[in-house]
C-alpha cells in the first residue's frame, strides 16, 4: 500500500445518518485491501446530540479513534460540526462540510444563538486550505431524498482517494435500503460532479 | 490502487476464510454462535445492547430479553447447571444489580460452560457511573478477558468458555465502550458445539444448594481455582510480551492497548489479554527485561496495585488519569509531562498554525425526540414545580431545560424507593416519582409494594411507553413483543400496581394534556397511601403519533415562548417573523414534526393547527 495510513473523522447530528455514513467509508476500505477500525457512540448521546464517528485505514490499524491534530480527512455532515471538529485536522489536511444547519435544542428552548454561517466557515478555512463547502442537503432534495445528502458528500470524498468508484458503488448498494438505492447512486455522482 | 480479492473473500467465493467488518458487539454474539452457546440472556444497556440484539438472528441459540441483570444471571447460570454453553450479557451497572447470584455462582462453579459478559463505560457516555469492573473479577474471583479488537471479541468467547469448562468458573469477558462500539475485520468460522448437554438435570447438592455447610467447603476449593488460575494465566496465549526497544516495557489490555501501541511504536509490550487473574512469570520477565516499567490502563490502578504488590517497581496513575476515558492524545501528552516523549513529538502543540485562538462549538445537549410521550408530562412537571424523584431512561432528560424537572436519578429502579423515604423522612413539598415501564418490570415492583406495605403516601407516575426506548425500543413484558421475535401475552401495569396493593390508580393518554393534568392533580390529593398514574402511549420508535404535521400561524403567534417549553426539537424560532419587530415568533420544521399534538394544546393563542 502507497500510504501507512488515513484517518477520516465524521461529525453530525444524532439521526443525520453519519453511522452509515461511516459504515460505507470503513467498508470500502475493507474492500480496498485496508487493515479498517471504526468507532461509534450510542445510547444517551444518540439524542439530538453531537455524533463523532472515527474510520481509519492503514497496513494495521490500532486505536479506534484518530488524535486531535492528526485526522487526515474530516467529513461534517453539519456547519456547526464543520467548526467543531476542524481543529482534529492535521496541517493541510481535506475538509468537507455540508452547509446544512441544524439548530440544537438550547437555540429555541433557551438563549444560546446559533453562530453565523460565515464565521462557522472560517473556523474551518483557518483549519486548511483544503476545505470544500456543499450544499449536499440541497442537491439531495433536488434529487428526491432529503436523506441522500450524506452520500453527496461521499461522492465528492471519493474523488480525492484512489479507490475504484465501482467499489464505492457496491458497497452503497450493499448498504442503503433496495429502494433507496437509485437516488443514492445520483446523489453519490452528483458529488463527484462537484469536483468537475 | 487495486482492488484485491476482499469482496470475493468477503463472499466466501475464494474459499478462504469469511472476512466482515463487526462491532465488538456483533463479533462477540457471533463468537457465541460459533463457540455452541445454547442460551443467552441479559438486559439492554449501553455499550451491551447490540451484543444480544445480533445474537437473536441465530435461531440455533435461545435469546431472552431478562426483565433485569440478575434474572439474566439466574437464567443463564441455570442453563450451566443443566449443562448448556450459557451467555449472560449486561452493562457495567448491571453487573451490580446481578452481583448477589455472581458470588453465588463464584462457589457453585458451572457445569457447562458460562460466560458473563461486562460493558464498562469509562468517560461516562450514556451511565451514572465509570465503575471500574475489572474489579468484580477479583473480588468474586473469577477469571476475566478482555479483548482489544472485533476478532478477539470474537475469539474470546470460545476461549472463556474453555477456561469455564477447565476450572469450573463463570468468566468473565469485559469490554469498554471503544471495544463494543469499535468496528474491525473478522474471519468467521463455522459453529461448534461442545456440550449438547442432557436432558435431565444432574443433581450436585453439595454445590448447587449453597448452604452454610456446602458454602464452607466450597470457599477453599475457590482459592485453589484462583491459585491454579494464577499458574495457568502464565501459560495464556492471548498474554503475550512482545519485546521490541529495552528501554521501556509497558503493560496493557483493551483499548488501552492499542492506544499506548501508536503513542509507543518502539517499546515492549506485555499485551494482556486475561485481566484477572494476572500473569506473574510474564509481568516479571517483562520487568527483568526493560529498564523503565510502565502500566497503561483506563480507570483504577488495578495491575498497577497487583504489580506493586509483588515488589515489581512499575509506574501507572502518577502519569495517566484515573477518571474518563484514555485516549492516544492523553496518554501522548503525559507521556511527554513525564518524560517518557520528547515535547516535539505532539504535532498539535508544536505546530505554530494552531496558535489562533481555538474555537468552542456550542454543546447539542440530548433532548427529547419529536413525538416522545414523555414531553407533556415533564411540562406539567415544570410547571406544577413539583420535586420529582426520576429514574433511568430516555426521561432523565428532564433534569435539562427547558424543563428543569428532576431532582434525583440515582440508578434503575431507585425513584420510587427514594421518594419514599424523602416522604416518610418528612420532607412538606409535593413530590412524585417518575419511572418508565421497563424499569418498572426491572426494579420498580419491589420498592413499590414496600411503599404499600410500609404505609407510604407517595405519588408514582409509570411513563408506560411499551418500550425499552433508551436502547432502541426494546419489547419489555408490558409489550409482551420478545427478542427472538415472539409475541406473549403482556403484562399490564396498572393491574400489577393495583396486585400490589395500591388503590388510587389512574390510565391517562400521555398526548391528553387535560387529562393528564386531571391525573396527576387527583393523584396528588391522595392522602396517606400511594397513588399511581400509568401514562400510556407508544415511544415514537415504536408508532408515530399522528399522521399529518404541526404547523405555526404566523399571525396568531404573538412570540410568547410557551411551545418553546415543551422542549421539542422540531420547534425553531423563526427570525423572519418578530412579533412587534423584537421577538421571534415560532415555526415547525416539518420534516421532524410527528403531529403529537403537545404544543397545539398548550398554545394560549390557537396559533398551532394541524395539517395533512
Amino acid at each position: 500500500m502507497s500510504i501507512p495510513k488515513l484517518d477520516f473523522l465524521i461529525g453530525g447530528v444524532g439521526g443525520q445518518g453519519a453511522l452509515t455514513a461511516s459504515d460505507i467509508l470503513a467498508e470500502v476500505g475493507m474492500f480496498a485491501g485496508y487493515d479498517v477500525k471504526k468507532s461509534e457512540v450510542h445510547g444517551f448521546s444518540q439524542r439530538g446530540g453531537v455524533v463523532e464517528s472515527h474510520v481509519r485505514w492503514g497496513d494495521e490499524v490500532l486505536s479506534t479513534l484518530g488524535e486531535e491534530g492528526r485526522i487526515d480527512v474530516l467529513l461534517a455532515l453539519e456547519l456547526l460540526e464543520g467548526a467543531r471538529w476542524a481543529s482534529y485536522l492535521k496541517p493541510g489536511g481535506l475538509a468537507i462540510v455540508s452547509r446544512q444547519e441544524l439548530i440544537p435544542i438550547s437555540v429555541s428552548s433557551g438563549n444560546a444563538h446559533y453562530p453565523p454561517a460565515d464565521t462557522l466557515e472560517e473556523v474551518a478555512r483557518r483549519a486548511t486550505d483544503r476545505v470544500h463547502f456543499v450544499d449536499a442537503l440541497t442537491i439531495a432534495e433536488d434529487l428526491g431524498n432529503a436523506r441522500a445528502s450524506n452520500t453527496v458528500v461521499l461522492g465528492l470524498l471519493s474523488t480525492f482517494l484512489d479507490v475504484p468508484e465501482e467499489v464505492w458503488l457496491r458497497v452503497i448498494r450493499r448498504r442503503v435500503p433496495s429502494k433507496h438505492v437509485t437516488v443514492n447512486e445520483r446523489a453519490f455522482a452528483a458529488g463527484r460532479e462537484l469536483r468537475r | 490502487m487495486h482492488v484485491d480479492n476482499a469482496i470475493l473473500k468477503e463472499h466466501g467465493i475464494e474459499g478462504g476464510p469469511l472476512r466482515t467488518l463487526l462491532l465488538g458487539n456483533e463479533a462477540i454474539a457471533r463468537g457465541a454462535y460459533e463457540a455452541g452457546v445454547a442460551f443467552a440472556c441479559g438486559y439492554p444497556g449501553t455499550p451491551s445492547t447490540e451484543i444480544l440484539q445480533s445474537l437473536a438472528q441465530y435461531h440455533e441459540v435461545r435469546s431472552e430479553w431478562a426483565t433485569n441483570e440478575k434474572v439474566a444471571l439466574d437464567t443463564a447460570l441455570g442453563a450451566a447447571y443443566a449443562g448448556h454453553s450459557a451467555l449472560a450479557v449486561m452493562k457495567h451497572v448491571g453487573v451490580n444489580v446481578a452481583a448477589d447470584t455472581l458470588f453465588s455462582a463464584s462457589y457453585s462453579g458451572v457445569k457447562a460452560g458460562l460466560v458473563i459478559v461486562t460493558a464498562d463505560d469509562p468517560g461516562i457516555h450514556s451511565s451514572q457511573n465509570e465503575q471500574d469492573n475489572r474489579q468484580y473479577a477479583r473480588f468474586a474471583k473469577i477469571p476475566m478477558l478482555e479483548p482489544s479488537d472485533s476478532q478477539e471479541c470474537k475469539d474470546f468467547v470460545r476461549l472463556g468458555l474453555e477456561i469455564s469448562r477447565q476450572f469450573d468458573t463463570p468468566v468473565f469477558l469485559r469490554t469498554t465502550m471503544r471495544i463494543s462500539h469499535g468496528k474491525s475485520i473478522v474471519e468467521l468460522g463455522e459453529r461448534i458445539v461442545n456440550d449438547s448437554g442432557p436432558r435431565e438435570f444432574e443433581k450436585h447438592p453439595h454445590k448447587y444448594v449453597l448452604i452454610p455447610a456446602h458454602a464452607q467447603r466450597r470457599h477453599p476449593i475457590v482459592e485453589e481455582r484462583v491459585r491454579k488460575l494464577r499458574a495457568f494465566a502464565d501459560t495464556f496465549e492471548r498474554n503475550q510480551i512482545e519485546w521490541r526497544n529495552r528501554k521501556l516495557g509497558i503493560i496493557a489490555s483493551g483499548h488501552a492497548y492499542l492506544c499506548a501501541r501508536e503513542v509507543f511504536p518502539d517499546a515492549s509490550f506485555l499485551k494482556l489479554g486475561m485481566a484477572y487473574p494476572l500473569p506473574e512469570k510474564l509481568v516479571r520477565e517483562l520487568a527483568a527485561g526493560v529498564e523503565r516499567l510502565i502500566v497503561v490502563e483506563e480507570l483504577d490502578p488495578f495491575y498497577e496495585e497487583q504489580i506493586l504488590a509483588w515488589g515489581i517497581a512499575a509506574e501507572g496513575k502518577s502519569i495517566f488519569p484515573i477518571t474518563g476515558e484514555l485516549r492516544t492524545s492523553t496518554i501522548r501528552e503525559r507521556a511527554i509531562q513525564a518524560g517518557l516523549l520528547p515535547a516535539d513529538s505532539d504535532i498539535a502543540i508544536a505546530d505554530p498554525a494552531n496558535d489562533a485562538e481555538p474555537f468552542v462549538a456550542m454543546v447539542r445537549p440530548p433532548a427529547l425526540c419529536p413525538g416522545c410521550s414523555h414531553r407533556g408530562v415533564f411540562y406539567l412537571l415544570r410547571k406544577k414545580r413539583l420535586i420529582v424523584f426520576g429514574d433511568i431512561g430516555c426521561y432523565s432528560i428532564g433534569v435539562l431545560p427547558p424543563f428543569n424537572a428532576m431532582d434525583t436519578v440515582t440508578c434503575m429502579g431507585a425513584s420510587i424507593g427514594v421518594a419514599h423515604g424523602a416522604l416518610q423522612a418528612g420532607i412538606t413539598d409535593k413530590s412524585v416519582a417518575v419511572i418508565g415501564d421497563s424499569t418498572f418490570f426491572h426494579s420498580g415492583i419491589a420498592p413499590l409494594v414496600n411503599q404499600v406495605y410500609n404505609g407510604g403516601g407517595g405519588v408514582t407516575l409509570i411513563l408506560d411507553n411499551s418500550a425499552t426506548g433508551m436502547t432502541g425500543a426494546q419489547g419489555n413484558p408490558g409489550t409482551g413483543g420478545t427478542l427472538m421475535g415472539e409475541q406473549h401475552r403482556p403484562v399490564d401495569i396498572a393491574q400489577v400496581v393495583r396486585g400490589l396493593g395500591v388503590e388510587d390508580v389512574w390510565t391517562v393518554n400521555a398526548f391528553d394534556m387535560e387529562a393528564l393534568d386531571g391525573a396527576i392533580e387527583a393523584a396528588l390529593a391522595v392522602e396517606g397511601r400511594p397513588a399511581v398514574v400509568v401514562v400510556r402511549e407508544e415511544c415514537v420508535f415504536v408508532e408515530r403519533p399522528g399522521p399529518g404535521v404541526l404547523t405555526v400561524l404566523t399571525e396568531p403567534c404573538t412570540a410568547c415562548g410557551i411551545c418553546f417549553k415543551v422542549g421539542c426539537p422540531a420547534i425553531l424560532k423563526d427570525e423572519a417573523h418578530l412579533f412587534r419587530g423584537k421577538r421571534p415568533k415560532a415555526m415547525i420544521d416539518p420534516l421532524m414534526c410527528t403531529d403529537c399534538d403537545i404544543c397545539r394544546q398548550v398554545c394560549p393563542f390557537d396559533a398551532i393547527v394541524s395539517v395533512r
